[in-house]
This record gives structure tokens, sequence and C-alpha cells, in this order.
């Protein structure tokens, strides 16, 4: 089932989502949002966009396996959870902060990496379950 | 002294290395990974001076300080006699497996298993802090599993892996437990601490528990009676291993775990008479059985459980002398059985047997492989100037001044005459008499399979010919420390004494079964007769019991269904609210409080309830489906109405992604099927109704009650101050208890991996 507006809508909704997913991640420590629900958001997408034009083109739009992004974003959540650690001699998931506020993003610290690592876990988790049973079925 | 922590650590990160160099590369290089064993053996040498003259020498690092646990390194004379048997015996072993197990498929997990038990054994018997070294004690275990289990396809191999961890596993808990108890009573968990506070340990009413807590560890690790059968089956292991952990080292652990804990406990009764008499029954069972058995492996692993039991014994006497006389033992003992292990691979190895009624003759082609077979047997019999006719000499010594000094000193003659008898058949009945079907044309092994027995062998004679090696670096400082006065004063002439009669009889005594008992495998037959007594027999077949009646119990409550499981839980749930509603009702609810309902609420909960009928009422699955999701997205609408905005989205974007699961599984599943009868679907909503009007119950009461504000109090006061976050919800996720998110998305990326490797297997499987 191909319905041309869906897959015209879709191209355009895939970027606006995932820029929309980026802005609920930085937003997240202030406002409703954060790594968990942009990961969805983003997740959605990249489904949505699979729906549309089938799996085989969202997959080559991602070039790499969904799986891949899951060892990353441990590896980052883990590594911004140790910094403290290994840089300051301070326990572990000591929150570091740093001073200058940077335009747009705001201020910058440890917990970002740490959001953004559970950010990826979850787009990576969502889709290699998604794609996996999309494949078999 | 940080060097020390990096000493018994390097072995870990050895074996990692070891990984990323590779199978095939590592097939070339196979020589590379000795040079570990060897730098150790190098390293803890420049230990021998300084300790045995008494120094010690620490390392601590905190871990977990809060809770008393640190890695806490400490070096004594007798920690420095068991890193040098480990790391000595280590070199050899890893040496010999080179060329036993050479062109092996498997060769360089099996150096990564062997890196991973070294270093764990060299920080159990480094550890001055019980909770590490029971992990260090749980690791040798582990490593055990996978080195028993190397074969793993076989059968026997896999079974006999399994009993050994269970068995050695089980101690390991009950050391945890005596860890605990020991930590709690003495106020610290470091060893050497608690020895000022021995009083607290021995007078309390839980001493009892405590000492059973520690024997049941020691006697499971070192294979003593009745847990002494998952030593003769891990045999199954490749020798090297047998030779390694089930013989030189990890049996070895138990008597280590004795002897730190004998200046802790040495006076009490309890102690002593326990080790005795256990020690006493495993060297005259585990003695008596060397006669029936054909399998070399067999007759030394039994041989091994005897000498283990031996050393016990000695540990329970507790005298000087005997401390002397296991301190010795443990020495010779290591260096006869690994001698006759590795021979036995060789030999294994060249004929491709090791049933000694089918060997003999073999002198002509392994010559020098003899002299150590005999060496070895020379020493394991006691017979001088080997270093085991001091051994024996001291195991007299011992047992004669002492109580009971009659009855304990038959029971250490006869099991040192099946010593000799073992020592013998082993080391020296494959190599003489006549040549047969299997022995008529054995190539030559590789020098190192020669080599590694032999100067093992030759080792135990030096140390026999100069006892004042062992003398001056290891028994007077280690009875020193242990028992609080110099060890005996060790020769090999004593003059015509008792004790050399004794000696004279137990020799020939012993070579008069070897002369005369012919092994067969009717005799193996005759002695299996008896394995329904055994605790082997009555162990497994309570493992079986337990196994079924475990089976009977998963079938009962998890049957595969999701309906049944969802019933089991709400009924529960229903008789916990119902008995606790019934019980104590306090359900009131005054109307006066409660404000009315707004007319978008009145909305939601209309269009909630008429999808929750159509979802069960329609006969379509995809509707039942957009009902469900209808109802999640109400849902979403009362968070939103009650301030939870954070849950409300997180809400509306899963329940997007379970229709969307939701579609894409059914594509897969039948026709929409009718799975229950009408009666069925009534007592479902009977339980669902009930379970939710109980559970309403309990909202409004818990609504009575004073909330506390504590917790919310101090996130909403904290979470910018300190976290400098606005969304308390967020920085509790990411910052107040990043903790627990870590941990979530780590079990989110298992349950990811356990997807995808189910999914593909299975379609793997269809492709086919």
């Amino acid at each position: 089932m191909k319905s041309i507006i869906l897959t015209t809508v879709s191209k355009t909704l895939l970027p606006l989502l995932l820029l929309f997913s980026v802005f609920v991640l930085l937003r997240g420590h202030y406002l409703p949002g954060g790594g968990f629900i942009a990961g969805l958001i983003a997740s959605i997408a990249f489904i949505l966009h699979s729906f549309a034009n089938g799996l085989k083109k969202t997959r080559h739009l991602l070039r790499i396996h969904p799986g891949f992004l899951i060892p990353v974003g441990l590896a980052l959540a883990i590594g911004s959870a140790i910094a403290p650690m290994i840089f300051q001699d301070l326990p572990v998931m000591t929150g570091l902060w740093y001073h200058n506020e940077i335009p747009v993003i705001g201020k910058i610290g440890s917990a970002l990496f740490f959001d953004s690592g559970v950010y990826l876990v979850v787009i990576g988790v969502s889709l290699t379950i998604i794609f996996t049973i999309s494949e078999k079925a | 002294m940080s060097t020390l922590l990096f000493a018994i650590l390097s072995s870990f990160l050895f074996a990692i290395l070891l990984f990323g160099i590779g199978q095939k590369v590592f097939a070339r290089i196979s020589w590379f990974a000795s040079i570990l064993p060897i730098s150790l053996f190098t390293y803890f040498l420049s230990f021998l001076g300084p300790t045995s003259s008494g120094e010690t020498f620490s390392y601590l690092t905190k871990w977990v300080p809060s809770a008393g646990v640190n890695l806490d390194f400490r070096m004594d004379s007798l920690s420095t006699l068991f890193t040098l048997l480990i790391t000595g015996v280590g070199s050899l072993v890893f040496l010999y497996t080179m060329k036993y197990l050479k062109g092996h498929k498997y060769l360089l997990r099996f150096y990564i298993y062997l890196s991973i038990f070294m270093g764990a054994m060299l920080g159990l018997v480094t550890s001055n802090n019980l909770i590490s070294l029971f992990i260090f004690w749980e690791l040798t275990s582990i490593s055990s599993f996978f080195l028993i289990n190397f074969k793993n396809t076989e059968r026997a191999s896999r079974k006999s892996a399994i009993t050994a961890l269970s068995i050695t596993g089980f101690g390991g808990l009950a050391l945890l437990a005596f860890a605990v108890l020991a930590g709690g009573l003495a106020g610290t968990y470091s060893i050497s601490e608690m020895l000022n506070s021995s009083e607290a340990l021995n007078n309390s009413s839980f001493t009892p528990i405590l000492l059973i807590l520690l024997f049941f560890a020691a006697f499971t690790k070192s294979a003593q009676f009745p847990f002494h059968f998952w030593l003769p089956g891990a045999m199954k292991a490749p020798t090297p291993v047998s030779t390694y952990l089930h013989s030189a080292t990890m049996v070895k652990a138990g008597i280590y775990l004795l002897l730190r804990f004998s200046p802790h406990f040495g006076d009490n009764e309890i102690f002593s008479t326990v080790l005795i008499t256990v020690g006493s029954i495993t060297m005259l069972f585990a003695g008596f059985h060397t006669l029936f058995r054909t399998d070399m492996k067999g007759i030394l692993a039994y041989s091994t459980i005897g000498a283990l039991g031996i050393i016990i014994f000695l540990i329970g006497i507790g005298t000087n002398t005997s401390i002397t006389a296991a301190i010795v033992f443990i020495i010779v003992h290591a260096l006869y059985k690994a001698t006759l292990f590795l021979l036995t691979g060789t030999v294994d190895h060249q004929t491709g047997t090791r049933d000694i009624t089918q060997l003999g003759g073999l002198k002509k082609h392994l010559p020098i492989l003899f002299v150590a077979g005999l060496l070895a047997a020379v020493s394991s019999a006691g017979i001088p100037p080997s270093v085991g006719f001091l051994g024996k000499d001291l195991i007299y010594e011992s047992t004669l001044h002492g109580n009971q000094s009659i009855l304990l000193t038959t029971i250490a003659v006869i099991t040192n005459v099946f010593m000799v008898f073992a020592g013998f058949i082993v080391g020296v009945k494959p190599f003489v008499g006549k040549v047969t079907e299997k022995t008529i044309e054995v190539n030559k092994p590789h020098w190192l399979m020669w080599f590694t027995p032999l100067l093992l062998a030759i080792t135990g004679i030096v140390f026999g010919i100069f006892p004042g090696i062992i003398e001056g670096l290891f028994t007077n400082s280690i009875s020193q420390q242990l028992s609080g006065s110099e060890g005996m004063h060790l020769k090999l002439w004593h003059g015509f004494t008792l004790i050399l009669l004794l000696s004279f009889i137990t020799i020939s005594l012993g070579l008069l079964i070897y002369f005369l008992w012919k092994p067969s495998s009717k005799k193996v037959r005759f002695m299996e007769g008896f394995n329904i007594a055994s605790p082997k027999h009555i162990l497994l077949k309570f493992a079986e019991y337990f196994e079924q009646f475990s089976y009977f119990l998963t079938r009962v409550f998890q049957n595969g269904y999701l309906r049944r499981y969802v019933m089991i839980l709400l009924v529960l749930l229903t008789v916990v609210f119902g008995v606790h509603v019934f019980i104590n009702p306090r359900v009131f609810l005054s109307l006066k409080e409660i404000r009315g309902l707004e007319v978008s609420e009145i909305i939601v909960c209309v269009v909630m309830f008429v999808s929750i009928l159509y979802t069960v009422l329609t006969r379509s699955r995809l509707s039942a489906i957009a009902g469900m999701g209808v109802l999640g997205y109400s849902i979403c609408f009362i968070f939103m109405f009650y301030g939870a905005p954070d849950l409300a989205m997180t809400q509306f974007l899963i329940d997007t992604l379970t229709v969307i699961l939701f579609v894409l599984v059914l594509y897969r599943l039948p026709k929409y099927l009718r799975l229950s009868n009408n009666t069925n679907r009534i007592r479902d909503g009977i339980i669902a109704t009930t379970f939710g009007t109980f559970l309403a119950f309990t909202i409004i009461e818990i609504m009575n009650e004073t909330p506390i504000k504590k917790t919310t109090e101090f996130y909403a006061k904290n979470a910018y101050e300190m976290a400098k976050g606005k969304n308390i919800v967020n920085v509790i996720l990411v910052d107040f208890r990043g903790f627990d998110t870590m941990i979530e998305i780590i079990v989110l990326s298992i349950a990811a991996l356990g997807v995808f490797a189910l999914l593909k297997l299975y379609l793997k499987k269809h492709e086919k």
C-alpha cells in the first residue's frame, strides 16, 4: 500500500521531526522533554518514513544498522558518568558544568551528554526491534 | 606497593590482550602466553627474602569504603608460598599446554581461561579483605567451570562441569555468609584486623554457625568427603587443567582458607575435632578408592583427594609440628602430583590411552619421562632422599605427639600406604612390564612434554636433600605467623626412631600392594556396584527431583499463555487488596472535598469507557488495537489535566509505538480466533471488575493519607541549586537517579539484542 500523499509528506516530515526531537532533547532540563521522549520521537520519524517508502529506503537513508546506535549511546552515557572520576577525581556521576552559556543550547553539562546517550540508545533499541519485526512480516 | 596490585590484576589485562590478538595470529606465537606466568613468578620470587624473615607488604585501595570492602592485598610468608606455587606450576603448565594442545582450534580460548584463573587465584591468596577474597574465590570456580567444560561438545564434560560448579558454588555462598557474619562480629572485613577480635569470633552464640559456614566453603572447594565427587568428574578437563586447577592450586584454596583462619579459630574445640574427623574419613575413603580405578587420572584424582584430606587433618591437629607438616606436605604434594599429572598427559598424548591395564613397557620409548615418573613415585611414597620422605616423617611426628596418638597414627599409616601404591601405579607401572598393543610404536614427544615433569620431579629431590631451603624460606616464618613459634627443624635423618620404623612399614606395605594388586576393569565394576550409597548418587538424585519439582511449578504458573500470566497476577493482587480492604476498611469519601468534573474530563472519561467496551466486544483484531490506542491517548489527556506533561508525552509516544508494533505483528498471527468460550469470558470479566473495584478502593484510601512531602520538597529545592535544571522529572532521570537510568538503558539494549537475535535465528531457520 503506497500512497503518494504519505510518501511526499513523510519526506518533509522526517527532517522536521528529527529537528523537533533534538529540540525536545535540549529543552528537557528546563521544560517537559528529555532524552527518552526525544529518542521515541526520532524513532517514530524513521518508522513513518519506512511505512511510506518501504523499509529498504529507510535503511538506505540510515546507512548504518540502527543497532550500532546502542553501543555508541551506551558509551556516551557511561563516559559522561565516569568523566568526573577520571578528570577531576570526583565521585561517579557528579554533574560537571561549563560556566559560560552557549547561544541557543544554553548551559552545557555532563547531564546533557548523558541524556544524549539515552537518546541514541532509545533510537537504536526501538528501531532495531521494529525493523527486525517488520522485516519478518 | 602499587606494583602488587598491578601484578595481581595483570592476568586479567593479559586475558583481554590475548583476546585482542585473535586466534590465527596466536596459533603461531603461542609461546607468548607463557611470558605472563614466568614474569609473575620472578616478580613473586622477590618477596621470598623479606617475607621469610617475617616482613609483610600490603597495598590498600578503597573500593566500596562505605561497606568496608576494599582492594586490600597483603603479602606475607603464607601468601608468598601460594603465589609461588600458582605462578611456578602455572609457568610449566602454560609451557606444557603449548605442545599438548598444539593446533587445537580453541587454543587461544584455553589460554584466556587459564590467565583469568591465574589472576583469580593470585587475588584469592593475597586478599586481606574477606569480601574481595570471596569475589576471587567465585572467579576461580567460574574459570574452573569453563576449563572443565573445554570439550563442551561432550555430554560428560558438560555434566561434570555443572556438578563442579554447583558444589563449589554452594561453598562460595557459604563463604559469603561466613564473611558477612564474621565481618559483623568482628566489625571489620580485614582478615589481619580480625585477629584482634578472635575473642568475639570464638565466644559468640554464632560461633558454631560461623564454623559450619567456614567448613562448608573449605570442604567443597578442597573436595572433602562427602563433597569430594566433583573432583574425579573434573578430570574430564584437558590434563594441563587437571594438573593446575584440580591438583596443584585451586583445590588448595580451601586449605589456604583454613590455614588463614587457623590463628583465629585454632584453640576452638569444634575447629580441630571436625577437621580431624573429616580429614580422616576423606583420607581413608579416597585412599581405598585408588585401588579400584584403572584410569590414570582417576587414580590421581582420588589420591589428590586423599592428600587434601591429610592436609586438613594436619591443620586440625593444630600443633606447631602439624602446621609445619601441613606446609611441607602442600609443597610435596604440588611437586609430585603435578609431575604425575603432566606425565599422564604425555603418555595419553603419545599412546592415546590412559588406561593402566593397557599400558606397559614404555621405558624403551620414553626413558626420560620414566625417570621423572620414578622420582615422583619415590617422593609420593616418601622414600628418602625425596621431599616426600620429609613430609611423611612430619605427619607421623605430629600424630604421635598428641591426643589419640595410636588411632591417628594408624589412620595416617593406612592412608600413606595407599599413597605409595597410587604413586607407583601411575609413575612406574606404565613404563615397566610387557609391551602392549598400544605401546608398540610410540612417537617421541616434544622436549617440553618431558622436561616440565622432570623439572618438577627433580625439584622435589633437591628440596629433599636440602631441607633447609623449605625451612628457611617457608615453614619457619609461616608457623611463626600461624602458631606464634618457630616450626620444626627439618632434617632427613633422625636416627633409628619409631618414625623410621613406621616409614619402613608404610613403604613396604605400599610396595607389596603395588606388586600384588592388579587393577582391572572387573574391580572397577565391582566398586561401581556400591554407587547407589555414594554421596554423589544421593546428591545427584536430589538435584534431579528438585529439577522435576521446579519444572512442575514452572508449568503451573508459567504455561506460556499471556492470558494465564495476567490472570494469575490480577487474582493475586485482587486477593491482597481485597483482604486489606476487608480487614481494615478505611475507605470513605467526603463528597464536599471533591470538586465537580469539568466538561473536558467527562468527555475523556466517556471516550475511555466506550473504547474499552469496543475493544472487549469487537471481533476484529485491528479494531481492538485501534480501541486500545484510543484508550491510551485518553489516558494522556488525564495526565495532561493533572499536571504531568512529561508523563503525557511519554505515554503518547509509547502508545503510538505499541500500536505500530501490534500492527506489524498482526500480519503474522492466524485469523481472529475466539480463544475462550463464554464461561471463560464471564470469569475474566468478573476478575477484571473485582480487581478494578479494589484498586479504586485502595486509591481512595491512599488519598485519605496525609502525603509525605519530604522527597518532593527535596527535589523541588535542590533540582535547580544542585543540578541546574528546572524540569524536576528530567533532573531526577539524568542526575539524582541517573544511575537507575543507566541501568535501564543497559536493560533496554539487552532486550533489543534479544529480540534481534531471536528473530534473526527464526528467519535463518525458515530460509533453509
